[in-house]
């Protein structure tokens, strides 16, 4: 099986929880149903692990949109192996955990989705070999974290808490995705294989210093780094499972596995150097101390944990091959040890319902076996000889001991590492001496506590066998796994290196002793410390950080307030005041004025006609508040604009607009029968100026650029169009053909269109409730004689010539102007006219009213005409046209584009009617109203 | 000629944009329908101006651009059909709000508010 099928595999088992939460509340079948893919993963692991322990990285690829560097794509390499390993093997251990850990009521079902959610979402992180599948699987743990954080959403701090941690990690992973967006930029492509050999490529780029600071922010604020570090403590309202597996050995660790991972190729500079370690040192010291200070159990474990997360992070920093090794030892290390202690303390809080060390103390005297396991695993913590954590950290000490790079100043680091060293003595010392000693358990809300179930021990125990295991013989159990993944962090040249317990009496073995016997000592000043840290101010990062939330969105509604005031004007006043900004801005760039060719005489007529236009346009603007006077002018112009048209050689569009300008009077006047027929003023004065400007300034704009473009050099595709509308089309009227063959999938979208705009205007009219002004300004009733007798008399035989004329239109239209749109809209106009002469009640006694069948059938007609090119193997919409021969007649030319036609044109007529015809009923109805 | 085609096309462009301000639905329709006829008559200048050179093959040697042509004519079509949706929307919200300006609501004037 393919080892990219394994990150699938907890997605897929997020689904088993759920399900058998329907089934059965059995506490042991759900944690069952969570294991079994998870298992199955790990079980599958092992020949793709051997070929990784053999040297080789394993890839799989499956593009996706190669053009934008998309591509599905998995690596499995040491670092990977290491991580899937941890992140499968910890999870397997906190499903069994959990299971003992969260009670009946608890819907343990969803706890186990999430998860497995989790679980696939960091194998996914740890696996990709495509950076933007990296980040995008980051962002998942993010989500899924928040799931997690907030599992008890009843509760104030855990919901805060997951909104701290999915805010700041988030952010983080924006920066990242920015950071990878610009590495993808500079290296040209997202894999890994690419950008790990191209470290040079990428340190010169001068993005360099932007990229490292994105890809920091992201990698920073994931592992809790300085000062980003505020939200682990709080994430603390988790479940602890939830705690041992994402804040041990899990999420936070998807910030350094991100530093280890891009190492080869951001590392070795001194801007990594100052940054990382400087991060690095800030963290390690900060959380060592604040750790002393936690009265909470898990308080204490989650800033201890960002301060061995600053360790690793320092030694990245170093740029230093064998401090690598060290930070990939420490990682390993600090999962076992953490997860372990993050599982005590929940048995501890499980068995006595409480977490503070100020009153759960000599708990050895009742659970003497879960204090052993507690012990070992602080020990391993606090550094202590012949355990896991004592190795890394001898190498830490030694690798600060080398590093010159800081010159006069270099002895700070080794200073703080001893430093750091101290207090991680001192508050493992605590974690014990508090807890399992000290006298008795004060006020427990369980008393008196008993060892767990067994085995919800069984998890902590193997950790904790883990951590012995490890720290005597390093070599045989980790050793060959530290290999691969250091290999693989550095880019194949590995350091020399030995894993053993005792080196000789040596400086590193020095400063260990100085910061275990350093510990004690400040273990036992501890009274006097928690005083003076009392007196110190407080800073709340919650309520620092709720309040800047807060504040945030109160600016963000303030804005909105303004921008968003429910003004229609407003908005339209926005969106074209920018239009004239950006036509303002690109006048600079015009081309001169002088025309670069011979203009068109003007002439007589055409001077007279555009003043009418002109005129017609300012006086509809002028009298606006006079509806239909308004209405009268503005058909002045729809008429002239047609005109326009016939004089530049555009028949069909003439045509086009003539027949829309009647149906548009037409739809405009019976709109106004229900709205007021006069429009008040009551626009001030400033406003009229500032709408009267932008009105100019991009009419002149628009006005300028068409005048440039008409007298500028054209060039146009349409000689194609031209040179293949007999050939290839069947018709010499180019535009027809363009509308129904060349650019017929675009003209079957605009009937769909049509057709969606007609349905949309039927949905809003039904139900509607108007009155409407029965009449007009001057109190005269509309009409005295709804149906003169003069226009029904010559209404009536019109219609038969007018829908000849249609049919004679829409068959020319292939090779004369005319068509499907042209003839559509003069029936359309023939039937309306009868509509208005003889009434919507007339007309529906002697033709059906329904006109969505039309419209539903001229969309089908003309996409079957398409898909009918497909029954010969054509692609969509493909015409074909032949000769034909009717007796009396004579020869004709039938082509495939004109059944197109046919659906356009019912289409057309159907949505036209269905528009005006359904308006005008609203009138009728109205009418009825009024009579009964 | 060029020149009093784009003239035409500012005006309507000009006169669209003012109605379209305006605070009544009505005005803002016609507004609608007159940016329509110059954004129309814009999109069909950009072929270039010929007189009499329709294009039509075998009718002239010199025919004038046909694509703008087409794509207004589908334009001038779906103007219509959003004309008549926003003033049947237009309509509509009369009918809810029992008022013709804009924003739904009457009251007062808007700019107090900005």
């Amino acid at each position: 099986m393919n080892f990219a099928y394994l990150v699938l595999l907890p997605f897929l088992g997020a689904l088993i929880p759920p399900l058998v939460a329907r089934v059965t509340a059995n506490r042991t079948a759900l944690a069952c149903g969570a294991a079994l893919l998870p298992l199955v993963a790990l079980l599958q692991l092992f020949q793709p692990a051997l070929r990784v322990f053999d040297g080789q990285t394993l890839l799989a690829r499956w593009n996706w949109v190669p053009s934008l560097g998309l591509s599905l794509s998995f690596r499995l390499d040491g670092l990977a192996l290491l991580f899937v390993l941890l992140v499968l093997g910890i999870g397997l251990l906190v499903i069994l955990y959990a299971r003992y850990y969260l009670s009946a009521q608890e819907k343990a079902g969803r706890f186990y989705a999430f998860l497995l959610l989790f679980m696939g979402a960091m194998l996914g992180v740890v696996t990709s070999d495509n950076l933007l599948m990296l980040v995008m699987f980051w962002e998942l743990t993010s989500l899924s974290s928040f799931l997690l954080i907030s599992f008890w959403h009843d509760k104030s701090d855990a919901r805060k808490g997951a909104r701290m941690a999915m805010t700041v990690t988030g952010m983080g992973g924006l920066a990242l995705l920015a950071g990878v967006l610009l590495i993808g930029h500079v290296v040209v492509i997202y894999s890994l294989v690419e950008v790990l050999i191209s470290g040079d490529q990428i340190k010169a780029s001068p993005l360099y210093p932007l990229i490292l600071a994105l890809v920091l922010l992201g990698v920073f604020t994931k592992s809790a780094q300085f000062p980003f570090h505020f939200w682990l403590p709080h994430a603390m309202a988790a479940p602890t499972p939830v705690s041992a597996y994402l804040h041990s050995a899990t999420m936070v660790k998807a910030g350094v596995f991100l530093l280890a991972r891009l190492y080869p190729a951001l590392s070795g500079t001194d801007l990594w150097f100052d940054t990382v370690t400087l991060a690095g040192m800030a963290t390690l010291l900060w959380g060592a101390a604040q750790a002393l200070f936690q009265h909470d159990l898990k308080g204490l474990l989650a800033y201890s944990t960002i301060s061995h997360l600053g360790l690793i992070t320092l030694l990245f920093g170093l740029n230093s091959e064998l401090a690598a090794v060290a930070a990939v030892f420490h990682i390993i290390n600090h999962a076992t040890f953490k997860a372990s202690l993050f599982m005590a303390a929940g048995i501890i809080d499980h068995e006595t319902g409480s977490r503070d060390m100020r009153r759960i103390n000599g708990l050895w005297k009742y659970m003497p076996y879960t204090a052993v396991l507690a012990m070992v695993a602080s020990a391993a913590m606090a550094g202590v000889p012949l355990l896991n954590g004592f190795l890394s950290k001898e190498m830490f000490f030694a690798e600060t001991l080398e590093s010159s790079h800081l010159g006069a100043l270099s002895w700070l680091l080794p200073l703080g590492a001893v430093l750091g060293g101290i207090f991680s003595v001192a508050y493992s010392a605590r974690f014990i001496h508090d807890v399992f000693f000290n006298g008795e358990p004060i006020n427990l809300p369980k008393y008196p506590p008993h060892e767990p179930p067994r085995y919800m021990k069984v998890p902590v125990e193997i950790l904790v066998a883990l951590c012995v295991a490890v720290g005597v013989f390093p070599t045989l159990v980790v050793g060959g796994l530290l290999t691969v993944a250091a290999r693989a962090v550095l880019g194949g040249t590995l350091p020399e290196y030995h894993l053993t317990i005792w080196h000789g009496f040596n400086t590193p073995l020095v400063m260990s002793v100085i910061a275990l016997f350093g510990g004690v000592f400040v273990y036992s000043q501890r009274r006097r410390l928690y005083d003076g840290f009392e007196r110190l101010p407080k800073l709340d990062a919650k309520l620092v950080f709720e309040g800047v939330v807060q504040r945030l969105g109160r600016v963000a509604s303030l804005i909105t307030g303004q921008l968003q005031n429910g003004s229609l004007q407003s908005y339209a006043a926005w969106l074209l005041a920018l239009v004239a900004v950006v036509l303002l801005t690109q006048m600079t760039g015009l081309p001169s004025l002088a025309p670069q060719k011979a203009l068109l005489p003007v002439d007589g007529v055409s001077l007279l006609c555009s003043g009418m236009l002109v005129a017609a346009a300012l006086l509809t603007t002028l009298l606006h508040r006079h509806r239909m006077t308004s209405i009268m002018c503005l058909s002045v112009v729809g008429l002239m604009v047609s005109l326009v048209f016939v004089r530049f050689s555009a028949p069909d569009l003439a045509l086009t607009q003539l027949s829309v300008e009647v149906v548009t009077i037409l739809l405009l006047m019976l709109a106004m029968y229900f709205m007021p027929v006069r429009t008040r003023g009551e626009s001030s004065v400033p406003r009229v100026v500032r709408d009267v400007l932008l009105a100019l300034v991009i009419g002149g704009g628009v006005a300028l650029l068409a005048f440039l473009v008409m007298t500028g050099e054209l060039s146009s595709i349409s000689p194609f169009f031209l040179e293949h509308s007999k050939p290839g089309g069947g018709g010499t009227n180019v535009v027809n053909v363009i509308l129904v063959d060349f650019r017929g999938f675009d003209t079957f979208g605009e009937i769909t269109v049509l057709g969606i705009a007609a349905m949309g205007i039927y949905a809003l009219l039904r139900d509607m409730q108007l009155r409407s002004a029965r009449y007009d300004s001057q109190g005269r009733p509309w009409a005295s004689d709804a149906h003169p007798l003069v226009l029904v008399t010559i209404s009536r035989p019109l219609l038969p010539l007018a829908l000849l004329i249609a049919v004679y239109i829409f068959l020319r239209g292939h090779n004369l102007p005319g068509g499907g749109f042209v003839a559509g809209l003069i029936t359309a106009v023939a039937l309306v006219l009868q509509y208005v002469a003889s009434g919507v009640g007339w007309v529906h006694e002697r033709m059906p009213g329904d006109y969505h069948p039309v419209v539903a059938l001229g969309v089908l007609l003309a996409g079957l005409t398409g898909i009918g090119s497909w029954a010969f193997g054509y692609p969509f919409l493909t015409s074909t046209h032949d000769h034909f021969h009717l007796p009396w007649i004579g020869e004709f030319e039938l082509a495939s584009a004109m059944l197109f036609d046919t659906g356009v044109f019912l289409t057309v007529v159907g949505a036209t009617l269905l528009i005006l015809a359904n308006l005008g009923k609203l009138s009728l109805l109205d009418d009825k109203k009024e009579g009964a | 000629m060029e020149l009093l085609v784009a003239v035409i096309i500012g005006v309507l462009v000009s006169t669209g944009i003012y109605l379209c301000l305006r605070a009544r639905t009505f005005p803002v329709v016609m507004g609608l329908t007159l940016l329509g006829y110059g954004v129309n008559l814009f999109l069909f200048a950009m072929g270039g101006l010929k007189i009499d050179r329709v294009a039509v093959v075998g009718l002239n040697s010199d025919p004038t651009d046909p694509l703008p042509q087409a794509l207004v004519l589908t334009a001038i079509v779906i103007g219509f059909a959003m004309t008549a949706f926003l003033l049947v929307l237009a309509l509509r919200s009369q009918g809810e709000h029992h008022t013709d300006h804009v924003d739904g609501d009457d009251e007062g004037d808007r700019e107090g508010r900005r």
